[in-house]
């Protein structure tokens, strides 16, 4: 069936994660993704093995989380903002565990209980800072229902392949609009996991998930190891939309809802005729440095979009290597970016020169 | 005819088998076991009853009793 | 016959305890249940933070590392995944009764069909010695040295009591480990405690009274000794809950 159905994003990312196979969902409420809770507590209860548990706390459940996949199988938690904060242990226990999980932030405004309208503000977290320690999730940023329902799946993939933490980095926006999307049965690759905990049957010795290692040089090897494995990962597995980027003189980089906005402003932009186009991150990690740094030598300016106090800027300054100027156009506080903003901040960059 | 025998690399000479013994037969020893600790050992074993009190009191499962 | 010998659910790895440590004694009764249970192969450990971090080396099962307080969570999911496992977790004080009374509590409360070993040694061992949520009134630790001043720090948790009157738990008793006859007791609640996990009647905490002769400055004998005559006075043995038995009436 490819027929478009629909659907709020929070409650179609959680049809997709079931039909990707995860059948354990542990989460605890927080506007504004209590709809992912509220769905899956009608669901699991329907899917062959499917368990929903409402957890005493954020900490409770991603450690829930740690269980199910210890043992192997597909499972996820999803919050929002400041209750994501209370997962950054279990986040770094996942790390330090090569434990794949899928962790949905829908994040909203902060610092501190901030808001609960839409936010971009924890994409420090998700990219660098999810927890203590070296490592790093697969972030996936959606941008429409429909990529949170295809990101569902490939972050459970990606998450399988490389034994690591996925996290859908979505905003308000995506967990609450509605937009027809198809929910295709997809083939769901298995994954050998050897190393899971399915009791030894007195068949084989011991599987231990553990992520302590008193020996430094042996904790060493494990970080090089997860290194070397995160290398695969940013080798092959960035991924990016381009917009109008073929002759752009001015590159808007945004992702998510500030992309949609973004998008509807090149288009005007593009109608007084000046050439700007739109990179659009959808792997956030790895970030896709590359298509960046060689756009930096065609184009005169970057404008990095965001609802935050400026993040992103600085991945997109680093790729770059400074290259070309990087504007930013932000709004905060659970407040979106206006098409007008977006436009304005263009005007910034002709002005400066960013496009004849 | 009760049987006990200590694996004495692996015992720590705590002593909390000594104290369990009804017969008082088990002994930290002078020497010195490989971890440098005085292991307990019984020097008359016709007198063990193979009431295993040592053995239960022994948190390194260092005693092995046969009966 | 043998009468004694170490438990096939215990692997050959030396314990890495402190001498004289009843540790070894609890992880040698919980591996004897299991033994004698026949569920080895199907059991799935979640070890804890503390001195008995190193568990996962010991029990010769599967085993997974939990963060500190988290064990009775990474065990729901443990258990959620296939019912058919038996989960139990092994966690001290600090763990259990004051970084994760949260998980601890509300794990009873959804009656989880898994197994706490709960190890009350009334101390921090692994950090060297600090006061725990368990410490005596009055007991000297590196953190109350001029002794646990109740009308500053407050008073112990005493877990099964507290945990009594949480309708989901199943079965909860209090042993401890200082004498033979102790032990054996401790043996049977643990036992117990398995069996009816494997018959699915819920959740069981036994706490474990133990002593940590480095961190309270004795020998083992005297340790065990304190254990007499300053724990078990303030934390009484016995069974605080059985609905299991209960139920089999």
């Amino acid at each position: 069936m490819s027929e478009k159905v629909l659907m709020k994003g929070n409650e179609a990312m959680a049809e997709a994660a079931i039909m990707a196979g995860c059948h354990h969902y542990f989460g605890y409420p927080i506007t504004p993704q209590t709809e992912v809770a509220a769905y899956m507590s009608k669901r699991m209860p329907k899917v062959d093995g499917g368990v929903f548990l409402q957890a005493e706390s954020e900490i409770a459940a991603i450690n829930m989380v740690i269980g199910v996949a210890a043992t192997g199988k597909r499972v996820m938690t999803s919050s929002s903002s400041p209750g994501i904060s209370l997962k950054s242990e279990g986040l770094s226990y996942l790390a330090g565990c090569d434990l794949p999980a899928l962790v949905v932030n829908v994040q909203r405004g902060g610092p501190g209980l901030g808001g609960i309208q839409p936010s971009q503000s924890d994409y420090f977290h998700a990219t660098r800072g999810a927890g203590h320690g070296d490592f790093h999730m697969i972030v996936l940023a959606p941008a429409s229902v429909q990529e949170m329902v295809d990101l569902t799946f490939k972050a459970f993939d990606l998450g399988d392949k490389y034994r690591m933490p996925a996290m859908l980095l979505a905003d308000g926006t995506m967990g609450q609009m509605m937009e027809p999307v198809t929910l295709d049965a997809k083939n769901v690759t298995k994954y050998d996991k050897p190393w899971a905990l399915t009791g030894t049957e007195g068949k084989r010795k011991p599987n231990i998930v553990n992520s302590l290692f008193l020996k430094p040089e042996e904790l060493e090897q494990f970080n090089f190891e997860r290194y070397e494995r995160y290398a695969q990962v940013e080798k092959n597995e960035v991924m990016y939309d381009e917009y109008r980027m073929e002759d752009a003189e001015i590159c808007i980089v945004a992702f998510g809802v500030a992309a949609r906005v973004s998008q509807n402003a090149i288009d005007e932009a593009r109608e007084k005729g000046i050439k700007v186009g739109m990179i659009r991150p959808i792997t956030l990690w790895p970030f896709p440095k590359d298509v960046l740094n060689k756009a930096a030598d065609k184009v005169n300016s970057f404008i990095s979009v965001e609802l935050n106090m400026g993040q992103m800027i600085e991945d997109i300054e680093l790729a770059t290597r400074c290259k070309k100027p990087v504007l930013l156009c932000n709004r905060v506080g659970g407040m979106i970016p206006t098409t007008q903003n977006v436009l304005d901040k263009i005007d910034e960059a002709v002005k400066m020169g960013g496009a004849k | 005819m009760a049987n006990v025998t200590f694996n004495e690399s692996l015992c720590k000479g705590c002593g909390l088998c000594v104290s369990a013994c009804p017969k008082h037969i088990v002994k930290l020893k002078d020497d010195l076991n490989s971890k440098g600790y005085h292991p307990a050992g019984v020097e008359n074993k016709e007198e063990c009853i193979g009431c295993a009190f040592c053995a239960t009191m022994c948190p390194d499962c260092v005693i092995t009793v046969e009966r | 016959m043998t009468v004694f010998e170490k438990p096939n659910a215990l692997t050959d790895a030396v314990l890495h305890y402190c001498p004289g440590c009843t540790h070894g004694i609890i992880h040698r009764l919980v591996a004897e249940a299991i033994d004698e249970l026949g569920l080895t192969g199907r059991t799935i450990g979640v070890a804890s933070v503390g001195c008995s971090v190193f568990s996962y080396n010991y029990f010769n099962c599967d085993m997974v590392q939990a963060a500190h307080g988290r064990a009775p969570a990474v065990a729901t999911g443990v258990k959620r995944s296939d019912e058919n496992n038996i989960v139990f977790t092994y966690q001290g004080d600090g763990d259990l009764a004051a970084i994760g009374t949260a998980e601890t509590v509300h794990s009873a409360a959804r009656g989880e069909n898994i197994t706490v070993i709960f190890v009350n040694n009334a101390i921090y061992g692994m950090t060297g010695g600090q006061m725990a949520p368990t410490t005596l009134p009055g007991q000297v630790t590196q953190t109350s040295p001029y002794g646990r001043d109740v009308s500053k720090v407050g008073y112990p948790v005493k877990v099964c009591e507290l945990l009594s009157n949480v309708d989901g738990a199943t079965y909860l008793e209090r042993v401890a480990v200082n004498n033979v006859k102790n032990i054996k007791a401790a043996k049977a609640a643990i036992k117990k405690a398995f069996q009816y996990q494997a018959e699915g009647k819920g959740f069981s905490l036994i706490e474990v009274l133990s002593t940590c002769p480095t961190n309270w400055g004795m020998t083992p004998l005297d340790s065990m000794k304190w254990l007499e005559e300053n724990m078990i006075p303030y934390y009484p043995l016995g069974v605080y809950k059985d609905k299991g038995a209960q139920a089999d009436e």
